[in-house]
């Protein structure tokens, strides 16, 4: 029996006053695929900065091999047989897939040379591996799916051992997921270790071998993936069971709120992102839409929203009495974005200032040309109360907010305008399992209380239990209708752009 | 690193700890051409604030620098480099300068004042504005542009100034001198208090430049405008998201800057020379710069930033005087000194300092 591959002691990292990693234990077998899960925030990605150079650990030791060492930086991690796939990919688009392996590896100053070599070897790696890439292709120009192969090939070009994912499937269509999942087999064939990290239940028992479980900052547990199943994880995974379906009543759906109709998207670089999308929200239901991240669902959000740009269609808003009120961003229209960060909160502003973006010239928040502070801290307080933000501290940075908080604090504002429709992108996305089930609460009962609901999100499962209706989005188009029950399947089918009538 | 340090800490003892660094620095320099710093400081504080012609003085520079550091400050908040201080206080002055000449036979100072500043701020609105449309309808970007507009100014106000403003027969390159009655009061009220301070340029315009510093905290932390500003200088998406309109922003920020460059020409128009002259801003566009750095783009922070550069320009002046062999040259080194460490390199010590706090933190962590 060869050593480990990895062990980790005591692995413990602290940023501040949170503790990110505490008393870490892992042991990964030479030739595994071993798999690290765990919600959003549970301390995955710091133990593999650790593991990779990005930090250094406060207390704990790292062997590799069997051999105790010192990962000061990645240059150190590379030089063990470390390599890492990033969730975000580190590529330079306009450079070729040769040119991208190459990169600081080129092997002299003049790259002739270092370029035929690298030629030579990428050649048997894409042969032994199935990866097939064209080392001349310009990385921009390919899809998601072949970038993060050629992410594979530059760990692998680097002699790496132990390969490292994050998250690789996040981006990925389930075609494209499989095929990822045949290559990771392949490498285990070959003797290498793979580390894969995700929340994703389903991936760890398709295709690991032992599986760990981290839960707030600490391993809570390690199991081989043949003798545990999806419920156990789940629940070492929330530390309770959980309720993945939420409770809800029948929708009792009404008259027509939002209607858009042909409503194309063209990008500034002159891609369609959008096409001829068209769909209705009734009064009282949630409609869902599906889609693997970056197949227009977001463009078709933001020009719903009214913040992004529209090449043709229409939106229309209607009132109780079914007649159009005309179309204005954030009147009777709330808008909670996909990306909190970048758009529904500016992060270094207190929480009471976020409390009016996009309606600082509404008349309740001053009259004329001044705020009226006193009504801003006002209103500040009495969401914060209501949605039950923490800390309730209208004063504090909004970056100093957990996720579920400054969702809470972005949710509180568009809600508390009384928008007849709301557009919801990514509700829960890095929110901890307590807020992500107060948060779907609090849409049901917005549903009941006669709104119309437009929610986008990646997360499958999310728009299945919220939904009454699923519209699917594949590469700008809605590809069909289906509801709640719809199979995973028959979802997924969409997801890739297969219609069922092509299914059949 | 991006931690969030004690407010004290970062508008306190990181700007202290960069102008020691700029004055250690300064101190070498001076300690190599063979005389001693201590004196030269002692030479720069009492030329600055010794006698009330030297406070007069320091005065003076404190408004100019005033009046450009709040207007690269409300470009800041816009996330907007104005450069261009320089070129829209230039044309400022040509603005203060028309109204007095205009109505200096009819009106007294009091009556030419809201005159001379409404043309000195538009004046200096429109060199603001027009970099600014550039910006926002063409993407043009402000660094570039504004500093383009300080050469068209320089063009401009020579060939104004040599073709309709000059009077004829006489050599010197300035207009006509305004009718005593349309000269800016000193400030005549301090005499008691700093016996002199009537015999320096220093004027009214110290006391408008302070009224402009309220007007910039109003505007920036009490109004909409303010805040839709402040939002689109922290986020641009985020502002688009709220439905605010970045040509609108853009444009009007940039030309309320300009137009409170544009009052510098108060100043030294109205207030000192009495005339139209070549180079009216005197670099003060520049060191606004500096000043907006280390006021950290604040209102009250700019004044004191300011005030130490007039402290900077007067005292230089005297030391220059006091001591031969530290040149004038020698003391815009000094100066420059100060611009680096406290305005270019002003994070310099911050990584060190959060440091230093976050293992102070730890223990009780």
């Amino acid at each position: 029996m060869t050593a480990n591959a990895i062990e980790l002691q005591g692995i413990s990292k602290s940023f501040g006053s949170v503790h990110a990693n505490r008393d870490i234990d892992l042991v990964v077998a030479k030739g595994t695929i071993h798999g690290i899960i765990g919600e959003n925030g549970a301390g995955k990605s710091t133990l593999m900065s650790i593991l990779y150079g990005f930090y250094q650990a406060d207390r704990g030791t790292i062997s590799v091999d069997g051999t105790q060492v010192m990962i000061k930086d990645s240059d150190a991690a590379i030089g063990l047989g470390i390599g890492m796939v990033h969730q975000h990919f580190m590529l330079v688009e306009p450079f070729t897939v040769l040119e991208n392996v190459m990169l600081g590896a080129e092997g002299g100053a003049l790259l002739n040379k270092g370029r035929a070599e690298a030629r030579k070897e990428l050649q048997r790696l894409e042969k032994e591996y199935e990866l097939n890439v064209d080392p001349d292709a310009v990385v921009g120009d390919l899809p998601v799916g072949l970038q993060q192969r050629v992410e594979i090939l530059k760990a692998l070009y680097r002699g790496a051992e132990i390969l490292i994912l994050d998250e690789p499937t996040g981006v990925l269509t389930p075609d494209e997921a499989d095929h990822l999942f045949r290559i990771l087999g392949q490498l285990r064939a070959q003797g290498k270790t793979v580390l894969l990290i995700t929340h994703k239940l389903r991936e760890i028992m398709a295709i690991t071998d032992d599986v760990s479980v981290m839960r707030q900052g600490q391993m809570v547990a390690t199991r081989h993936t043949a003798e545990t199943s999806v419920e156990e994880l789940a629940e070492l995974m929330v530390g309770r069971r959980v309720l993945l379906q939420v409770d809800k009543g029948e929708a009792n759906p009404g008259k027509v709120k939002l209607e858009v109709r042909n409503l194309e998207v063209v990008d500034d670089i002159g891609v369609r992102r959008v096409k001829n999308a068209s769909l209705t929200v009734r009064a009282g239901e949630i409609v869902g839409i599906a889609g693997v991240s970056g197949n227009g669902q977001s463009e078709l959000l933001e020009a719903i929203a009214g913040i992004g740009p529209i090449d043709s269609g229409e939106v229309e808003l209607f009132d109780i009495d079914g007649e159009p009120t005309g179309w204005r961003p954030r009147h009777g229209l709330g808008h909670v974005p996909e990306d909190r960060h970048r758009m529904g909160l500016v992060t270094k502003f207190s929480a009471r200032e976020n409390t009016i973006l996009g309606y600082q010239r509404n008349a309740e928040f001053g009259s004329g040309l001044f705020l009226d502070r006193a009504a801003v801290l006002k209103a500040s307080k009495a969401q914060m109360e209501r949605f039950d933000v923490r800390p309730p501290d209208p004063g504090l940075k909004a970056a100093n907010f957990s996720g579920g908080n400054q969702q809470k604090i972005v949710l509180a504002r568009e809600i508390e305008q009384d928008p007849d429709v709301l557009l919801i992108g990514q509700p829960t996305r890095g929110v901890d399992v307590g807020a992500i089930e107060s948060i779907h609460r609090r849409l049901i009962e917005l549903r009941d209380d006669g709104k119309a609901i437009l929610l986008v999100s990646v997360e499958l499962d999310e728009i299945r239990a919220l939904s009454d209706r699923i519209l699917v989005m594949f590469a700008g188009e809605i590809m069909g209708e289906v509801g709640p029950e719809a199979s995973e399947r028959e979802i997924g089918l969409l997801m890739s752009g297969v219609r069922a009538e092509d299914a059949a | 690193m991006n931690k969030d340090l004690p407010g004290w800490v970062d508008y306190g003892l990181l700007p202290l700890l960069n102008l020691l660094t700029a004055f250690l620095v300064a101190g070498v320099v001076v300690l190599a051409i063979g005389e001693n710093p201590i004196e030269a400081v002692g030479h720069i504080l009492y030329g600055a604030f010794g006698y009330g012609n030297g406070i007069g003085y320091t005065l003076f520079y404190t408004t100019n620098f005033i009046f450009t550091g709040l207007a690269v400050a409300v470009a800041f908040h816009a996330s907007q480099f104005n450069i261009g201080g320089e070129g829209q206080a230039y044309l400022g002055g040509l603005g203060v300068g028309l109204a007095c000449l205009m109505l200096d036979q009819y009106l007294p100072w009091w009556g030419i004042l809201p005159v001379a500043i409404l043309l000195g701020a538009s004046f200096g609105a429109i060199w603001g504005a027009i970099p600014g449309i550039l910006y926002a309808k063409r993407g043009a970007h402000v660094v570039i542009t504004t500093i383009m507009f300080n050469f068209i100014s320089y063009s401009l106000m020579n060939y104004l100034i040599n073709e309709y403003l000059k009077v004829p027969g006489n050599a010197s390159v300035q207009s006509r001198t305004f009718e005593q009655t349309a000269w800016m009061p000193k400030l005549t009220w301090l005499e008691g208090l700093m016996p002199g301070i009537s015999t320096s340029p220093a004027n009214l315009s110290f006391v408008i430049a302070l009224i402009a510093c309220v007007f910039v905290y109003i505007l920036i932390w009490r109004t909409k405008f303010g805040y839709e500003v402040r939002v689109y200088g922290a986020s641009p998406s985020a502002a688009r998201y709220a439905g605010i309109s970045t040509t609108r922003v853009v444009v009007v920020t940039m030309a309320i800057s300009g137009g409170l460059a544009g009052l510098l020409g108060l100043n030294p128009v109205m207030g000192d020379q009495t005339r139209i002259f070549l180079d009216i801003p005197q670099q003060a566009g520049f060191v606004g710069i500096a000043v907006a750095l280390m006021g950290r783009s604040h209102p009250l922070w700019i004044v004191f930033a300011a005030l130490l550069f007039g402290t900077l320009y007067q005292g230089g002046a005297e030391l220059a005087f006091e001591m031969p062999s530290i040149t004038r040259d020698m003391v815009v080194v000094i100066q420059g000194l100060v611009i680096l460490f406290a305005g270019a390199m002003e994070y310099m010590f911050r990584p060190w300092v959060a440091r230093a706090f976050s293992m102070r933190e730890q223990p009780n962590g």
